[in-house]
């Protein structure tokens, strides 16, 4: 069991967090903390409770026990799993920017101009395609000047060449913004390269670390299979395997086909 | 001009002015069938204002105020589908509403009037409460318009952002309420929600920000309450449904005329 102590450099750590929904425990005494400029993501099979410990890091849920520290006047940034603008509303993509309260004109072009969707900035929001859409998030969830980043699944719906972009692209406008970032990905693959931390979550802190450490942890194994750790350690770009609901490798080659 | 007409005018004009905004809303969050039940409520609260001898906007503001809070109360439990609550509430009400009209004695009260609204009969004192209630409407939506769009865009980003989502969406409940009560008078319960949607519904197809769309929908529905107005002088014919049949009109003008169109694929 982790037990973070903050530093000066902590930026978010969560508590011994509890929470269950009807009879079912999500999450049971987890402990998350994330420091200063570094890339901790959070893997987990399907249904391990990584969106619940993120909405209550957000403050969106509370939890039954435990406790969530923020630092004075930290800012946070949060890049939804996907965003469905209705048709019924015209909004630009310059106008949806602005509904941050942020509307400081240099700022959002200069900003734009580094995630390069410039040419986006008067096309209606429904019209936007996946992966511009995930910068266009991206580009909003930086627009407040946060001090940590939160990410769940930002390469949804984004397609296999996309995806690795995306990640460097990720890791490259936290470093310049100079905010920490806490993300949830399936991507195991694409994200270790980058990260500093990962936790492995399964209701509880399954184990933590740095990704070769992780990818060797018997509870890793056998939550992911020896598909995904050898995926991470030698960093493959294979696209062959995708998990099924219990996390065990299958060898379909669905997942990243689309 | 003789002060029916005037009275009419300036009634129909300020909701038209504030249904634009308003009626946005309604159209982006979809809230019609919730404006609809509002509207039907509307009349049980007529109906309980008779019998307790109280003001009728005042009772109807009450009641829909409080269909709406037991509408939000029941879609917490659950167990029944939204559509289906509306379905309940929108129908019961009304039903409910007629029955106490029935047993309250009053032979002399007009239910057509409330179904379809009588604008040439407004009074002075109805004039008064439509025009103060669409401009506190206006500008309360003025005022928090960012973060009104904000929270109907996506509400967890709104929240993260430091919007009081909750709030806003009660408040967007409670000016709803009001304009539902006091738009009574002129198109009647059977047609409100048709100006709150279909000048937006209309202007969407012209629109490129929300902000277009909105001020859009108010010139729109302007022009349907002047055009209507003057087609139910012209024709005899009841005012509020004259004033639906020019803002529908405009709808499928707009709806079927490709060129004025850019953003239709």
């Amino acid at each position: 069991m982790p037990n973070p102590t903050a530093n000066e450099n902590t930026l978010l750590s969560a508590n011994h967090i509890s929470i269950r929904f009807q009879d079912r425990q999500i999450l049971n005494d987890v402990d998350l903390q994330i420091d200063h400029g570094r890339i901790v993501t959070l893997i987990g099979p399907n249904g391990a409770g990584k969106t619940t410990l993120v909405r209550i890091i957000l403050g969106l849920l509370s939890a039954d026990s435990g406790d969530i520290w923020r630092a004075p006047e930290l800012k946070i940034g949060y890049m939804p799993q996907r965003l469905q603008i209705e048709s019924t509303m015209p909004v630009t993509v310059k106008r949806f920017l602005k509904l941050t309260g942020v509307t400081d004109p240099v700022a959002i072009q200069t900003l734009l101009e580094e995630l390069r969707i410039t040419h986006l900035s008067e096309q209606q929001m429904c019209d936007v395609s996946g992966g511009e859409l995930q910068r266009v998030l991206l580009c909003r969830a930086l627009l407040r000047k946060p001090g940590l980043l939160i990410l769940d699944e930002p390469a949804q719906g984004v397609d296999v060449s996309g995806q690795a972009e995306l990640y460097q692209l990720i890791s490259k406008m936290a470093e310049q913004h100079d905010c920490g970032i806490l993300m949830i990905s399936h991507d195991l693959h694409l994200v270790m390269s980058a990260t500093d931390e990962v936790v492995c979550l399964n209701h509880h802190i399954c184990c933590h670390g740095k990704p070769e450490h992780v990818s060797n942890d018997p509870a890793f194994l056998s939550l992911f299979g020896t598909t995904a750790a050898e995926n991470i350690a030698v960093y493959t770009h294979d696209h062959n395997h995708s998990h099924d609901l219990t996390g065990n490798v299958v060898n379909e080659g669905k997942k990243n086909s689309g | 001009m003789a002060d029916f007409i005037l009275y009419a005018l300036i009634a129909g004009l300020s909701l038209a002015v504030v249904a634009g905004p308003l009626g946005s809303f309604v159209v982006w969050r979809r809230m019609s069938y919730f404006g609809d039940t509002l509207a039907h409520s509307a009349l049980l609260g007529i109906a309980l204002g008779i019998l307790l001898g109280i003001n009728l906007q005042l009772s109807i503001v009450v009641i829909c105020l409080a269909s709406a809070a037991l509408l939000i109360f029941l879609d917490q439990q659950k167990t029944v589908a939204i559509d289906t609550l509306l379905g309940i509430l929108a129908h019961s009400t009304l039903a409910i509403g007629v029955v106490v009209l029935a047993v309250s004695n009053t032979a002399q009260i007009n239910l057509e009037a409330y179904l379809f609204g009588e604008l040439l009969t407004i009074a002075t004192v109805d004039l008064l409460w439509v025009v103060l209630s669409s401009v506190l409407a206006l500008v309360v939506l003025i005022v928090f318009w960012n973060q009104l769009l904000s929270i109907t865009v996506h509400e967890e980003l709104a929240e993260i952002e430091g919007v009081k989502v909750k709030k806003l969406k009660y408040l967007l409940v409670v000016l709803m309420a009001l304009i539902t009560a006091v738009s009574m008078k002129i198109v009647g319960v059977l047609l409100i929600t048709s100006l709150l949607i279909i000048p937006p519904a209309a202007a969407r197809q012209i629109s490129k920000s929300p902000e277009q769309m909105a001020i859009l929908a108010s010139l729109l529905g302007s022009f349907s309450v002047i055009v209507g107005l003057f087609v139910a002088f012209q024709a005899d014919t009841p005012v509020g449904p004259s004033i639906v049949v020019v803002a529908t009109a405009t709808f499928f003008t707009l709806y079927f005329f490709p060129k004025t169109n850019p953003l239709k694929r």
